[in-house]
């Protein structure tokens, strides 16, 4: 968070007076930017205006120097004050008036100084360290009876996203969800972005991460192959997924079906049903999957990519799972902790064919990650929008043509 | 029958530098300085017939005969001025006393808000305009509009040699504005524009600008102003107006003119 801001209030006269005008071609001459919060023109001659304007600068050293320039002209700045904090009355529980967060970046004020809140996503509190000089988002259920949570609204500010240095399709920083255009540029720009990480992690920065959460339909539909060869070429680095993407991958490696389907002959096969049930009582057989892929049982498909590449794979259970395969976390406050626990370095998130999968990580990601949402159905990257992740690309099409694409498009040949 | 405050010079010398004006080495010459005031006080009971309250001056407090500056004065309300300049800040106890002694219900603003009265608002019937930057502070304003419950239109003056809205803007009682358009920023000069119509607005040229033409009384159909300003006075005269030109160099030297010395009671 590079860019200062500071509120300003101005008030008196100030339309036919051309003193807003004025202070806002200042703030524009000088190189900064102003969002117009609030103006409340007077309802007679003889009644004063107000307006509340944000002031904008790429650094606090112009920030101050455009204050400087207005101040003379009547603006003033916000009184501000430090935020408020009270201890949380339970374990588990929020006080009161907590202020619930966005997944925009945050800051609070603690003793005059305005910090940032660390590990921001949506629909949480924020927690104040003991010393008062570090905050960070924390969910509900974490929260330790004392623990200092910020109330109200005072010294709270959510600064708006940059924009991208990148000039691509994430730059507009907004869903935008069609069936109707083309979408081969937005694979373009996914690709760029991938092999930009790929090279960040070989130049020795293994914190940047590309996260794919994804369902089932990703076997069901023929992505499998693709998918591999992304992860085995380093370009994934932390696996969502559920019970079922995990057995029908191994089921696909083990019996060469998925849900019973021949991969690739297309038709049920006899008894091709139970095929992922023997899956899953294999692999609870052995113990865990990363067992099953160092003995060699598992020596091909997505799980054994993710083993053998070391990729952080969370895998969350749900109430229809059968089995679960052992490492499938069957408690969904521990699966959805696991999942934030990850996510720290990601800076690219792939929301594949997966709605359950899609809306858990938009809650959780951080509004400045560039995310895309692929699904067949429109009804889901809308749902994500709708939900706040608005800075999510909207993809509808098929998961396994998208991955092919996505895997064409960085050098797969097949 | 205008009323107007005034304070005999006879504690008026060059103490102090606090604008481009000011010389301490260019002394008032102090039997001049009276003479003058005395012939702009005939001027103003005799030819105006103005009735005029004398202010007991006092030692040590110079620029006390600018009475223009002692606050603003609006029916039976009366704001004192808040000076900028320390020098000046003097004189607030003694024109705030004036304004009680005299039955005025005087409000008084908080002590960081400059506004240094009359000198820096001057209006209409319709709308008021408050000078700032130079020695007002525009926040003085919203406040005052809200004391006086009057439309004020801060403009901009950005000559420091025009430091006072009196020195560069005179509404006139015809609803003619006499005024040195550069004194004043762009916007606040398409505002003048926008307010007040070409054939209102009397644009002063310079060299009369800087003789204070514009630090001009006007009381009726009369209008007192400093000497050397030819342009003006023909001006005023083809609108209807009898002007009343004045030697009062002496009060120059402190960059004050008619206006500087009179105080508008009602």
């Amino acid at each position: 968070m590079n860019a200062a801001q500071e509120t300003v209030h101005l008030q008196g006269h100030i339309i036919d007076s051309l003193i807003l005008a004025k202070v806002l071609d200042t703030i524009l001459m000088m190189g900064g930017t102003f969002d117009l919060q609030e103006v409340q023109i007077g309802g007679t001659r003889e009644e004063p205006s107000r307006a509340r304007i944000i002031v904008r600068a790429a650094s606090p050293e112009l920030l101050g120097e455009i204050l400087e320039a207005i101040q003379p002209h009547g603006a003033s700045v916000d009184r501000e004050s430090d935020c408020t904090c009270e201890p949380a009355p339970a374990d588990g529980v929020f006080p009161d008036a907590f202020y619930a967060t966005t997944h925009l970046p945050t800051q609070i004020r603690l003793r005059g100084r305005w910090i940032d809140v660390g590990a921001i996503e949506m629909d949480v509190g924020i927690r104040v360290d003991r010393g008062l000089t570090a905050a960070r988002a924390i969910p509900m259920g974490e929260v330790k009876r004392g623990d200092a949570i910020v109330t109200g609204r005072d010294g709270i500010r959510v600064l708006p996203l940059e924009r991208p240095r990148e000039r691509d399709v994430f730059s507009f920083m907004e869903a935008q969800i069609s069936a109707e255009r083309p979408h081969g540029h937005i694979i373009s720009d996914v690709a760029r972005r991938m092999q930009a990480i790929r090279e960040q992690r070989e130049r020795g920065k293994p914190d940047v991460k590309v996260l794919l959460a994804g369902g089932p339909a990703i076997i069901h539909a023929g992505g499998r192959e693709a998918l591999t060869w992304l992860i085995d070429s380093g370009y994934v680095h932390v696996l969502f997924c559920g019970n079922a993407l995990a057995a029908h991958d191994m089921e696909a490696h083990l019996f060469g079906t998925s849900l019973g389907y021949a991969l690739s002959a297309g038709r049920a096969v006899p008894h091709g049903h139970e095929h992922h049930l023997r899956t899953i009582n294999r692999i609870r057989a052995i113990g865990s999957i990363e067992k099953a892929v160092r003995t060699g049982v598992i020596s091909g498909g997505i799980m054994a990519a993710c083993v053998r590449r070391g990729v952080e794979v969370v895998l969350a259970g749900t109430i229809r799972d059968d089995g679960p395969l052992p490492g499938v976390i069957t408690d969904s406050v521990a699966a959805q902790a696991a999942m934030r626990a990850a996510l720290p370095g990601v800076s690219l998130a792939l929301l594949v064919a997966s709605t359950l999968q899609a809306v858990a990580t938009g809650n959780l990601l951080p509004a400045t990650v560039p995310t895309v949402c692929v699904d067949v159905n429109p009804a889901v990257p809308t749902k994500l929008a709708d939900r706040g992740s608005f800075q999510a690309v909207g993809l509808v099409m098929d998961a396994a043509s998208f991955l092919r694409e996505l895997a064409r498009e960085l050098g797969w040949k097949a | 029958m205008s009323r107007l405050l005034v304070c005999p010079p006879d504690y008026f010398r060059i103490e102090y530098e606090i604008n481009p004006w000011m010389r301490v080495s260019n002394q008032a010459d102090p039997e001049r300085a009276s003479a003058q005031w005395h012939d702009l006080m005939t001027v103003l009971e005799d030819r105006v017939g103005a009735l005029l309250e004398r202010m007991q001056p006092v030692s040590g407090v110079p620029d006390m005969v600018f009475t223009a500056n002692a606050g603003v004065v609006d029916g039976r309300r009366a704001v004192p001025s808040r000076f900028r300049h320390p020098e000046r800040q003097r004189e607030e106890q003694y024109f705030e006393a004036w304004f009680r002694e005299h039955g005025y219900q005087v409000t008084l603003l908080e002590e960081s808000l400059y506004f240094e009265g009359a000198g820096d608002l001057l209006g209409f019937p319709d709308a008021w305009f408050g000078g700032y930057r130079q020695r007002s502070d525009i926040r003085a304003y919203s406040r005052l509009s809200e004391i006086l419950q009057r439309e004020i239109i801060p403009v901009e003056l950005v000559d420091s040699h025009f430091y006072h809205l009196d020195t560069c803007f005179c509404p006139l009682s015809g609803g003619e504005l006499l005024y040195y358009p550069t004194a004043f920023d762009p916007y606040a000069q398409a505002v003048i524009i926008n307010r007040i119509s070409e054939d209102r607005r009397l644009v002063v040229p310079r060299p009369e600008a800087l003789r204070f033409a514009c630090n001009a009384v006007c009381v009726g159909k009369h209008v007192v102003l400093p000497t050397g300003c030819p342009e003006t006075v023909t001006m005023l005269e083809a609108r209807g107006y009898e002007p009343h030109p004045l030697p009062l160099d002496e009060f120059m030297k402190a960059g004050g003119s008619a206006k500087c010395l009179a105080l508008a009671l009602d």
